[in-house]
C-alpha cells in the first residue's frame, strides 16, 4: 500500500501507472489531501533561504542611487595586478587545474608574506588553504571543525553570513554585544568594546570556537592587543578555537595597529585566521581566500575543500 | 567544585577529535597519491582528465577582454546566483536543447565548476537516513559527497557484455541489468546520480537506457542528480539524450554542465546547475552560505564564448563539432596504439576517457596473492615508475567493497597534443618489443 501511494504522491509527474481505477481514484483522493512535494530541502538548509543582500542589490540596481552599500570598491584595481592576470591567462597551463589546495606560486607567496607579518615560519602546504574567497574559507572551516552540539560565540553586530553558516552546520550560535561606551569623545569604533564578564559568561564547555572580525565589518573597530588578550584567555582556559576573520587587515588608519590574534601565546595551534585578495586588492570578483593555521586544524579544511569544490581557478591565483 | 567540574569537562572535550564527524571516512582521495605519483615518475601523463591543449582563442581573448577591458567592475562582485550575461545565453542555449522556456534568474544558478555543483545537489536533497544510487565505475567523488551529505550510497554496476566476434569491446558494451538496477530502489531512495556521457568508461547512454532509469525515477519518486560535463563529447555520430527531456522528468532532474569541459579550460573552474526552481531555490540557498559569488571575469569570458558557439551551432567551425571530431581521431588512435601491444580498449562512445583491458600483462606485473590493493592499482603504479606512463586504475572509480570486481583495467586520458599520444605509443611500443624478445 504504501508503495502504491507513493506512486501517486506527487505534483508534477505527468505520467504514472494505474493499478486500477477504483484503487487509484481513492488513493489519489486521500493522497492530494496530504501530498506534499517529496522534494524539499534538507534539514541542514531549513530556514538558511532568506538573504539581506537579495534584497538590497535589487534596491540598489537602480542607477539613479547612488550606492554606498554593498561592500565593494568601484575604483579600479591597480594595474599590476591586472596585467598579471591578463599574462597569466595567456599561459596555456594556466588555464587548466592547478594543485588542489592552492596553486603552489600563491600559497609560496602567501607563506612568505604572513611569515613576516606573524614572526614564525609557515608551510605553504599543510598550513595553508586557497579558498573561493574568505567566504569560502569561513564555509570550509565552519563544516570542517563545528557540528551539532557545538556552541559558536558571534559578536555583535556581525558579518551577517556567520549565522547562517553555523547553524547549517548543525551548532548553536551564542551572541555577545558590542556596547558602546561614550566617554564625551567624538565617536570612534573603540568605543564599542566588549563586556569581559559578559564574554566570560558566553564560555562553557560546548563552546567549540569563537568567531573575531578584526578589523570589524560593519562597526570598523580595530581590536587592540589587550581586547585581544581577553579573548584568548577564554579561549584558551575553554580549549576553543578562534576563527579570526581579518580581510580587511591592511585596511587599517593612523594612529591604529592590527594585530592578529594567532600571533598571541597559546594561540597559533587553535586559531584559523582568514584573509581576502578581494578586499587586499580591490578584486571582489575574483572571489580569491585563504585560511592560515597549523597543520592539524587545516588538513580538516582540505579535506572540505576536496569534497566540496576541489581546486580554485588557477589564472587568478 | 566548580574548577573540578570545568576541568572534567575540558578533559572530555579535549579527548574528542577536533573535527567534526561528517568528515568520517571521507578524507582519503586517490588522486593526491596518483598526482604525486605521475609528477615524480612520468614522462607521458595521460593519468588525470585535462587537456594538455589550450582553450579555444576566441575564448582566451574573451577573458583578456574582460580583464583589461574599460569596464573595471569586472574585477567585482557579480550577480551570486551567476552573472547576468552568462545564465541568459545558458537559459537561451539550453532551453533550445531541451526545448523549453527556461528562466535564466531561476532556472539557472552558477557554480565553482561542477564539482560544486554536485556538491550543492547532495547538500540539499540528501539527508541522514537517504540512500542515493551510484552506477559504477562512477566520478569518484559521488560517494564521499554522498556520505559528506549523511546519506548512504547504494552502488549498481555497468556490466561488460562480450562484444561480437572479431570486434573490440565498445562502452556500448557494459550495461545495466533492469532488474538488477530496480532492485536497488527502497522507500528511502532520494536520488540517483547519472553521468552521462560516463567518466571513466565513457560510455553514452542510449535513449532506451535513460527510459528505463526515468521510468524507475518516476515511479519511485525520486531526484535524478545528470552529471553531463561530457555533453559535447560523443563521437560516431551518436547522439547525447538528455535525461531531463524525457516525460516525468524535468521537474525532478539537475542537470549539471561544466566550462571546463566545453571549452577545455578546466582551470576556470566554472559550472552550472539547470533546473525547476522548485529545486534550484535550495541550491541558491546552499550557495549564499558556502560562497555566495563566484568570479566575474571568467564567468564573463564563459558567457561570451557560448554567444560565439550558439551562432555557430551546429555549422562545421563550432568549437564543439570540431572539439569533438579531433577527439574522436585521438581517440581512434590511442584505441590502435593499444590494441597492438596487447591492451585491450574498450572503444568509448563518448568523453576523452578511455578504459583498457591490461590482463595480458599480468607476466611484467605478477598477482600478489592476499594483497589488499587491486590488481590493477598495483599494476598502474608499476607502470608510471618503470615506463614513465601515468594512467588511473579503474578500482578507483568503485567503492571499497566492488574494488576488485573489475581490477584488471586501466584508464587513460586521450585529450592531449598529438606529440603526447605519440610519446605515449614509443612508450608502448617500446614495452611491446621487450615483452616479446628473449
Amino acid at each position: 500500500m504504501l508503495f502504491a501511494s507513493r506512486s501517486f504522491c506527487c505534483l508534477g509527474i505527468r505520467t504514472y501507472r494505474l493499478q486500477t481505477d477504483l484503487l487509484s481514484r481513492s488513493i489519489k483522493l486521500s493522497a492530494s489531501a496530504t501530498m506534499a512535494f517529496r522534494h524539499k530541502n534538507t534539514r541542514r538548509i531549513e530556514g538558511l533561504d532568506s538573504n539581506v543582500w537579495v534584497e538590497f542589490t535589487k534596491v540598489a540596481a537602480d542607477p539613479s542611487i547612488v550606492n554606498l552599500g554593498q561592500g565593494l570598491p568601484d575604483i579600479s584595481p591597480p594595474s599590476y595586478v591586472k596585467e598579471e592576470l591578463a599574462k597569466a591567462a595567456a599561459v596555456d597551463r594556466l588555464n587548466q587545474y592547478t594543485r588542489g589546495f592552492g596553486h603552489p606560486s600563491l600559497v609560496k607567496a602567501l607563506s612568505q608574506v604572513y611569515e613576516r607579518v606573524c614572526g614564525r615560519k609557515i608551510d605553504p602546504l599543510t598550513d595553508i588553504l586557497v579558498t573561493v574567497g574568505a567566504y569560502g574559507s569561513l564555509f570550509s572551516t565552519i563544516q570542517a571543525l563545528i557540528e551539532e552540539g557545538d556552541e559558536v560565540i558571534i559578536i555583535e553586530p556581525f558579518y551577517d553570513c556567520y549565522e547562517p553558516m553555523v547553524k547549517m552546520a548543525g551548532a548553536k550560535p551564542v551572541f555577545i554585544p558590542l556596547r558602546y561606551k561614550n566617554d564625551g569623545n567624538s565617536a570612534s569604533s573603540a568605543d564599542w568594546v566588549l563586556d569581559a564578564a559578559e564574554l566570560a559568561n558566553k564560555f562553557n564547555s560546548k563552546t567549540k570556537a569563537i568567531i573575531l572580525n578584526t578589523p570589524h565589518n560593519p562597526i570598523g573597530k580595530v581590536f587592540t592587543r589587550e581586547e585581544l588578550q581577553v579573548i584568548a584567555d577564554l579561549c584558551i582556559k575553554h580549549d576553543s578555537l578562534c576563527i579570526s576573520d581579518e580581510v580587511y587587515e591592511w585596511l587599517v588608519y593612523k594612529g591604529n595597529k592590527h594585530i592578529k590574534i594567532a600571533t598571541l601565546p597559546g594561540m597559533w595551534e587553535r586559531t584559523i585566521t582568514i584573509g581576502s585578495a578581494g578586499k587586499t586588492y580591490s578584486v571582489t570578483g575574483w572571489k580569491l581566500g585563504w585560511s592560515i593555521g597549523p597543520q592539524n586544524l587545516i588538513k580538516h579544511l582540505q579535506v572540505v575543500h576536496q569534497n566540496t569544490l576541489y581546486t580554485c581557478p588557477t589564472p587568478l591565483q | 567544585l566548580q574548577t573540578h567540574s570545568l576541568s572534567l569537562s575540558l578533559q572530555a572535550k579535549m579527548s574528542r577529535p577536533v573535527q567534526a564527524q561528517r568528515l568520517a571516512g571521507i578524507d582519503k582521495n586517490i588522486w593526491v597519491e596518483f598526482v604525486k605519483l605521475a609528477a615524480t615518475y612520468s614522462t607521458v601523463n595521460l593519468g588525470q582528465g585535462f587537456p594538455d591543449f589550450p582553450p579555444p582563442d576566441f575564448l582566451k581573448e574573451a577573458f583578456v577582454r574582460a580583464l583589461s577591458g574599460e569596464d573595471h567592475m569586472l574585477h567585482q562582485y557579480t550577480r551570486a546566483f551567476g552573472h547576468p550575461p552568462l545564465v541568459k545565453i545558458l537559459a537561451q542555449f539550453f532551453g533550445k536543447l531541451l526545448g523549453r522556456d527556461l528562466d535564466p534568474m531561476t532556472d539557472v544558478m552558477v557554480t565553482v565548476g561542477a564539482y560544486q555543483a554536485l556538491f550543492y545537489c547532495f547538500q540539499a536533497f540528501v539527508d541522514e537516513g537517504d540512500e542515493v544510487i551510484i552506477i559504477e565505475p562512477f566520478f569518484d567523488c559521488y560517494e564521499p559527497m554522498v556520505k559528506m551529505a549523511g546519506g548512504t550510497p547504494v552502488f549498481v554496476p555497468l556490466r561488460p557484455k562480450a562484444p561480437k566476434d572479431g570486434k573490440l569491446m565498445s562502452s556500448a558494451d557494459w550495461q545495466l541489468d533492469p532488474a538488477e538496477l530496480a532492485s536497488k530502489f527502497s522507500k528511502r531512495t532520494k536520488a540517483i546520480v547519472l553521468n552521462s556521457p560516463n567518466n571513466p568508461l565513457g560510455k553514452v547512454f542510449s535513449r532506451g537506457e535513460l527510459e528505463l532509469i526515468a521510468d524507475l525515477c518516476v515511479k519511485h519518486d525520486i531526484l535524478c542528480i545528470s552529471d553531463e560535463v561530457y555533453e559535447w563529447l560523443v563521437y560516431d555520430g551518436k547522439e547525447h539524450v538528455r535525461i531531463a527531456s524525457l516525460q516525468g522528468m524535468w521537474d525532478r532532474t539537475v542537470i549539471i554542465g561544466s566550462a571546463g569541459k566545453t571549452f577545455s579550460a578546466t582551470g576556470w573552474k566554472v559550472g552550472w546547475t539547470v533546473g525547476p526552481n522548485r529545486l534550484l531555490q535550495h541550491l541558491r540557498t546552499m550557495h549564499q552560505n558556502s560562497v555566495y559569488h563566484c568570479a566575474t571575469a571568467a564567468q564573463e569570458a564563459v558567457a561570451q564564448g557560448f554567444q560565439r558557439e550558439l551562432e555557430h551551432y551546429r555549422k562545421p567551425d563550432s568549437y564543439f563539432v570540431q572539439l569533438a571530431k579531433e577527439l574522436q581521431q585521438k581517440r581512434d588512435w590511442l584505441v590502435q596504439s593499444l590494441d597492438a601491444v596487447g591492451m585491450k580498449p574498450i572503444v568509448p562512445e563518448g568523453t576523452y576517457f578511455l578504459v583498457a583491458d591490461i590482463s595480458e600483462f599480468k607476466s611484467d606485473v605478477p598477482d600478489v596473492p592476499d594483497s589488499d590493493e587491486p590488481y590493477d592499482s598495483r599494476f598502474a603504479k608499476w607502470m608510471v615508475k618503470n615506463k614513465g606512463l601515468a594512467a588511473i586504475p579503474l578500482s578507483a572509480f568503485y567503492c571499497a567493497s566492488h574494488k576488485n570486481n573489475y581490477n584488471h583495467f586501466i584508464r587513460f586520458c586521450f585529450a592531449k597534443e598529438e606529440a603526447t599520444l605519440r610519446a605515449a605509443n614509443d612508450i608502448l611500443q617500446k614495452w611491446k618489443r621487450e615483452k616479446t624478445s628473449p
